[in-house]
């Protein structure tokens, strides 16, 4: 089981995968917006995900989970 | 008369606009949201008005507040500054309503050139050249296959009300294409409120000169010469200098010419800059005009004396422009550097804790800023943190004294651009002038 974390602060654009969905290394889980740009965070392993953490609008903080992957 | 304005901006550019109005004995509102309670402009202004929450929405795109505000407060008059209100129709028919001034140049002139495609076809009817391109909103995939097979790759896939790089891509095949116009339409849609998109041939190896331009009401036009903005990455500019060092005499005369008679055919007025790609052979084309002030302002106003700022508001209260042409002389040069709070290879924003902030002090440099010692840099916004703008007799002197004043700004707790400045301005191909807007992508990281 893996924690995705947001790699720098900012507000939840997009969320590109729902629960359950199975995800590759690399794939798109979230992007945020911060500073007028958007971040992609990516998935960091293959696996699914079993929950989301945030909702599209919300702010993060750096470090902050965004969703649990389950490998 | 304007004798209180409201600045309805915030950071660098609204404390630049409150110094010149103290200049000119106007009184200063400041407005700023919840995470801006600590910015340097807020207590530089006369009185301060909190907007919201952090979010653009809720603070410096919130039209009813800011005008509530103004109203509030019985300000003469409101500056947008650049971004956020600056270009919106919308906004200044609103300050209209409420009986305040705008400065700014008039709703249709911000409507007309806020759409790109409309603005293209426009400078196209005025005699202003244009690069080769659709007259229309594309509408779909099959039809831009279409027009890039006859426009010829590669092509500048480009959002009609974007700006700052958004919804733009350079295509180079049909298979590109394919990837991107869906992407860049949404990405459009979602940051612009508007998803039409349009093609224009790519100018290989091509200069970002842009000039600026004043126009009072009484159909007076002048421009104070030009900027060259190639240095850019993600297609927002990094270093800007005037003049620019490798265009002809007769070019500048051509492309200042040209950029009145595009303002006129407006009915344009207030301060504005018409920004053009120019090729290798100093064939020029419109690429937008931006009805605003402009962030680069202040290397202008080095070379000419001319305090931009304080126009913007004389010609909003109708006075006369009273400076001809032929009194305006280039003196000098002048660079600017903008410092980003951002990692320096990557370009990825470094928001979070300044604790540590010094600046180099000569009377050849001036600085214009956001932020200040112990200061939060937050992500609600741009990651401009300030402009380091030098001056000198010439070009190799200006660049020597930028690199020395690099040297010496000190920010510490985020990453900042300054390495990539540096890097820049020790290149030999930007120490020799010789520059395109691929500069950064092509041969700075090569």
């Amino acid at each position: 089981m893996q924690e995705l974390k947001a790699t720098m602060a900012g507000s939840v654009w997009k969320i590109t995968v729902n629960k359950g969905d199975v995800v590759k290394e690399g794939q798109d889980v979230v992007i945020l917006e911060s500073m007028k740009m958007e971040i992609p965070i990516p998935a960091e392993q293959d696996g699914a995900i079993k929950e989301i953490k945030v909702s599209e609008g919300d702010f993060v903080n750096e470090g902050d989970v965004i969703a649990v992957i389950e490998g | 008369m304007i004798k209180k304005i409201l600045i309805a901006n915030r950071g660098e550019i609204a404390a630049r606009v409150i110094r010149t109005c103290k200049q000119l004995g106007i009184t200063t509102v400041a407005v700023y949201s919840e995470a801006d309670q600590k910015a340097p402009y807020v207590n530089m202004a006369d009185e301060k008005h909190l907007l919201g929450g952090p979010r653009v929405q809720e603070s410096y795109l919130n039209i009813d507040k800011i005008i509530s505000i103004a109203r509030k407060t019985n300000v003469d008059a409101i500056h947008p500054g650049y971004g956020f209100l600056s270009e919106s129709s919308i906004f200044v028919e609103k300050c209209e309503e409420a009986s305040i001034t705008f400065i700014g140049p008039p709703k249709k002139a911000i409507e007309q050139m806020g759409s790109k495609i409309k603005a293209r076809n426009l400078m196209q009817q005025a005699g202003v050249p244009v690069i080769p391109g659709t007259e229309e909103a594309i509408n779909n995939i099959d039809e831009a296959i279409n027009i890039a097979q006859s426009i010829g790759y590669p092509i500048m896939l480009k959002a009609s009300h974007g700006g700052g790089g958004i919804g733009m891509q350079v295509v180079q095949n049909e298979q590109d294409l394919v990837k991107s116009f869906e992407s860049n339409a949404k990405r459009a849609q979602a940051f612009f409120g508007n998803g039409a998109m349009f093609m224009e041939k790519k100018i290989e190896n091509a200069r970002h000169i842009e000039i600026q331009l004043l126009a009072d009401h009484f159909g007076n036009v002048i421009h104070l010469f030009e900027r060259d903005c190639s240095i850019q990455r993600r297609n927002q500019k990094v270093i800007e200098e005037a003049p620019c060092p490798c265009l002809s005499q007769e070019t500048r005369t051509k492309m200042g010419e040209a950029a009145i008679t595009a303002a006129k055919s407006l009915g344009y007025t207030n301060a504005g800059t018409v920004e053009f790609l120019v090729d290798e052979k100093e064939n020029f084309y419109f690429l937008e005009m931006n009805t605003r002030i402009q962030v680069e302002h202040p290397i202008t106003e080095e070379i000419t004396g001319i305090d931009i700022v304080e126009k913007q508001i004389e010609i909003a209260d109708r006075k006369v422009l009273t400076i001809k042409q032929e009194d305006l002389n280039i003196s000098g040069y002048a660079m600017e550097a903008r410092i980003y709070a951002e990692d320096p290879k990557t370009f990825l924003p470094s928001p979070g804790h300044i604790h540590t902030f010094s600046i180099p002090k000569e009377d050849y440099i001036r600085h214009e800023l956001g932020v200040t010692e112990n200061y939060d840099v937050t992500p609600f916004y741009d990651p401009m943190i300030g402009k380091l703008i030098v001056k000198g007799e010439s070009r190799e002197l200006v660049v020597n004294r930028l690199k020395e004043a690099l040297l010496h700004y000190k920010v510490e707790g985020i990453k900042t651009n300054i390495p990539m400045l540096l890097k820049t301005l020790d290149h030999e191909a930007f120490r020799k002038g010789n520059i395109t807007t691929t500069f950064v992508e092509n041969q700075l990281n090569k």
